[in-house]
């Protein structure tokens, strides 16, 4: 197992290489200057905007700079954010934190309740679960999530005035404790369960399809023919068998760990990796925009490593083709 | 070798039933009335509002009423002149993006799939590094830093699209390739590049419209996303440029925030049903 893991690093070596590579490029290559950005349309003495391209290394060749980028890179050194005149590490760090806050419980309870969800819908045969399940997979692949947040802000927190409108915590302050954590929660509501119903219905629908043909098995009917009580058959018996697809979809769901919530972020100011990437393409900030497209990549390859791991917990024959490779 | 003698069987009397059952079903009948409803709003509607489209009136942030339907903005333009001209941005970006897509990703994943195993795999590696890139992200980095332009805008989504179409080619022609009909042909002495385009393409092709129809849903979305960012064309008028100026009254008048995020809605639903409608109609084996 400890040696199928190392393999599978090592394979993602040149993956995140090679993803680290393009992003540079692309940032370089396209028109459009940092330093403009920093400094604005006002008109900048030229021995000053000089400096502050030495200063930056704008102004070696993009081999030299993608060669610097990497020395560095493999130090761990990410470097300085233009903008904030911050480590990027850093800066990355806090985001990282903010975006973890909203994230994980969405990821929970999307895969918890999706999975229920659609055993039910599977197994009970009830219908307005299917409908519930086949609109909210529609509705969530059709709709903008950046205006359904604007819809709600306006319904909840302008008209009813029920929840805050913006942001991680209230401006006023309050005090650490039981009132910080009431006070966070009101902020996750909206976001966290628009992002929560959008990973909901990826994960419901897929375990629906899943477990319909889970229980088509001939060891279900054996089962039910040998007397096992029924939630028996259903949790020791479809569940495993039915569970693979459903890990494939929340292993998907993890991999957009940091950037699915771009646009929630954005609409509800919430002070994550998204907001923070968003601010960075305003301000071109290249260290920072760098430095995000590694944590992406870093966060894809575990999630496939997890995600991998999982099937060999599940289900025997993988592990021992694990065992075997 | 009995399925595919049934299936072969369906394929005969096919496009007539898969009308039929099409025409039969509500949900296809409604996507396919709206994408028809956009078509004809973005081929005559420039040319009945298009003298008014920038006619700013003295009537500023006025609510929805019987003059004007569904309110103005800040300037007195009404909304629903703009969302009429904006439907021709919207479905152009989407399916330029997407018939560009499907036919890059179309070629290059029949080549793979019909190619040696060296071309297969670079190729899969290529998709595979796209994959692992959020497209979001990157088309926003791509556009803030090149510059809007819808020209621009189309090049970056197909750019991000046809992995995915090129795998799911690949996929069809790698199962089709090893078909008895298909070594028949050959043993006919057709060349290999006759074979695939005449016998294997034809009969990989339908998922991947079915795709395609997905993709220019997903290229609206896109497309909105990024110009509710202000990363749009700043001469033409659409939905999420729309969204994107009516944030600053989001306060004051709700319909310039609302309206525009249905139209998007309504657009992609219909794209999406309609894939979903075809997906049914041509694979036979689907379970919905």
């Amino acid at each position: 197992m400890t040696r199928f893991i190392l393999s599978r690093l090592a394979y993602a070596v040149p993956v995140v290489l090679a993803v680290l590579v393009t992003n540079f490029l692309l940032t370089r290559l396209v028109p459009g200057d940092p330093v403009t950005a920093l400094i604005g349309d006002f008109p900048a003495p030229p021995d000053y905007v000089a400096r502050l391209r030495a200063e930056f290394g704008l102004d070696d060749s993009v081999w030299t700079q993608l060669r610097l980028y990497l020395a560095n890179l493999a130090q761990g050194e990410l470097g300085y954010s233009f903008f904030n005149r911050q480590p990027v590490i850093a800066l990355l760090a806090e985001r990282t934190v903010n975006t973890l806050i909203l994230m994980v419980p969405v990821l929970v309870l999307s895969s918890v309740l999706g999975i229920l969800l659609g055993m039910l819908a599977a197994v009970q045969k009830v219908r307005w679960i299917d409908v519930t399940i086949t609109a909210l997979s529609l509705g969530g692949k059709s709709i903008p999530i950046f205006w359904s947040g604007q819809v709600l802000i306006l319904l909840l927190a302008v008209h009813f005035k029920v929840l805050p409108a913006q942001g991680m915590q209230s401006l006023r302050g309050v005090e650490p404790g039981w009132p910080a954590f009431v006070d966070l929660a009101e902020h996750w509501l909206m976001p966290g369960l628009i992002a929560t119903a959008f990973n909901l219905a990826i994960v419901a629908r897929v375990a629906r399809v899943s477990f319909k043909e889970a229980m088509l098995g001939d060891y279900v009917t054996t089962a039910s023919a040998a007397g096992l009580p029924r939630r028996k058959i259903l949790f020791g018996h479809v569940l495993p068998n039915a569970l693979i697809p459903v890990v494939t979809v929340i292993g998907h769901n993890l991999t957009n760990l940091l950037t699915g919530t771009i646009m929630v972020e954005a609409v509800f100011g919430w002070p994550g990796i998204g907001e923070l990437f968003m601010s960075s393409i305003a301000s071109r900030d290249y260290p920072v925009l760098q430095g995000i497209f590694l944590a992406v990549a870093l966060v894809t390859v575990l999630a496939n490593l997890l995600t991998d791991i999982l099937y060999a917990v599940i289900d025997p024959r993988v592990r021992d083709s694990y065992v075997r490779a | 070798m009995q399925s595919s003698i049934r299936a072969s069987a369906t394929a005969m009397s096919g496009p007539d039933r898969r009308l039929r059952k099409l025409l039969s079903s509500p949900l296809a009948l409604f996507s396919g009335g709206i994408v028809l409803l956009l078509l004809l709003c973005a081929a005559i509607g420039p040319i009945i509002y298009g003298g008014q489209a920038l006619d700013m009136s003295a009537n500023r942030l006025a609510a929805p009423s019987g003059a004007d339907w569904l309110g103005t903005d800040e300037l007195g333009r009404s909304v629903l002149v703009q969302m009429v001209l904006g439907s021709r941005t919207s479905l152009f970006v989407g399916l330029a993006a997407a018939v560009s897509a499907t036919v890059a990703g179309a070629l290059i994943g029949a080549v793979s799939g019909f190619g040696s195993r060296g071309l297969d795999n670079f190729v899969m590696r290529i998709t595979e590094i796209f994959q692992v890139m959020p497209s979001f992200v990157l088309a926003a980095v791509i556009v803030a830093l090149w510059g809007p332009g819808m020209g621009k805008i189309v090049l970056v989504i197909a750019l991000l699209s046809w992995p995915q179409t090129a795998r799911m080619m690949r996929g069809e022609v790698l199962r089709i390739r090893s078909l008895d009909y298909v070594a028949a042909a050959q043993c006919l002495g057709m060349r290999p590049w006759e074979v695939l385009w005449r016998e294997v393409v034809p009969n990989a092709i339908a998922p991947v419209i079915t795709l395609g129809t997905l993709i220019v849903g997903q290229a609206i979305l896109l497309e909105a996303g990024l110009a509710f960012f202000g990363l749009g064309s700043p001469d033409v008028a659409s939905w999420g440029k729309m969204l994107n100026s009516g944030q600053r009254f989001f306060y004051q008048a709700w319909w310039l925030s609302v309206f525009p995020g249905v139209a998007i809605f309504v657009t992609v639903l219909a794209f999406n049903l309609a894939g979903d409608k075809l997906a049914e109609v041509f694979n036979p084996r689907s379970e919905h």
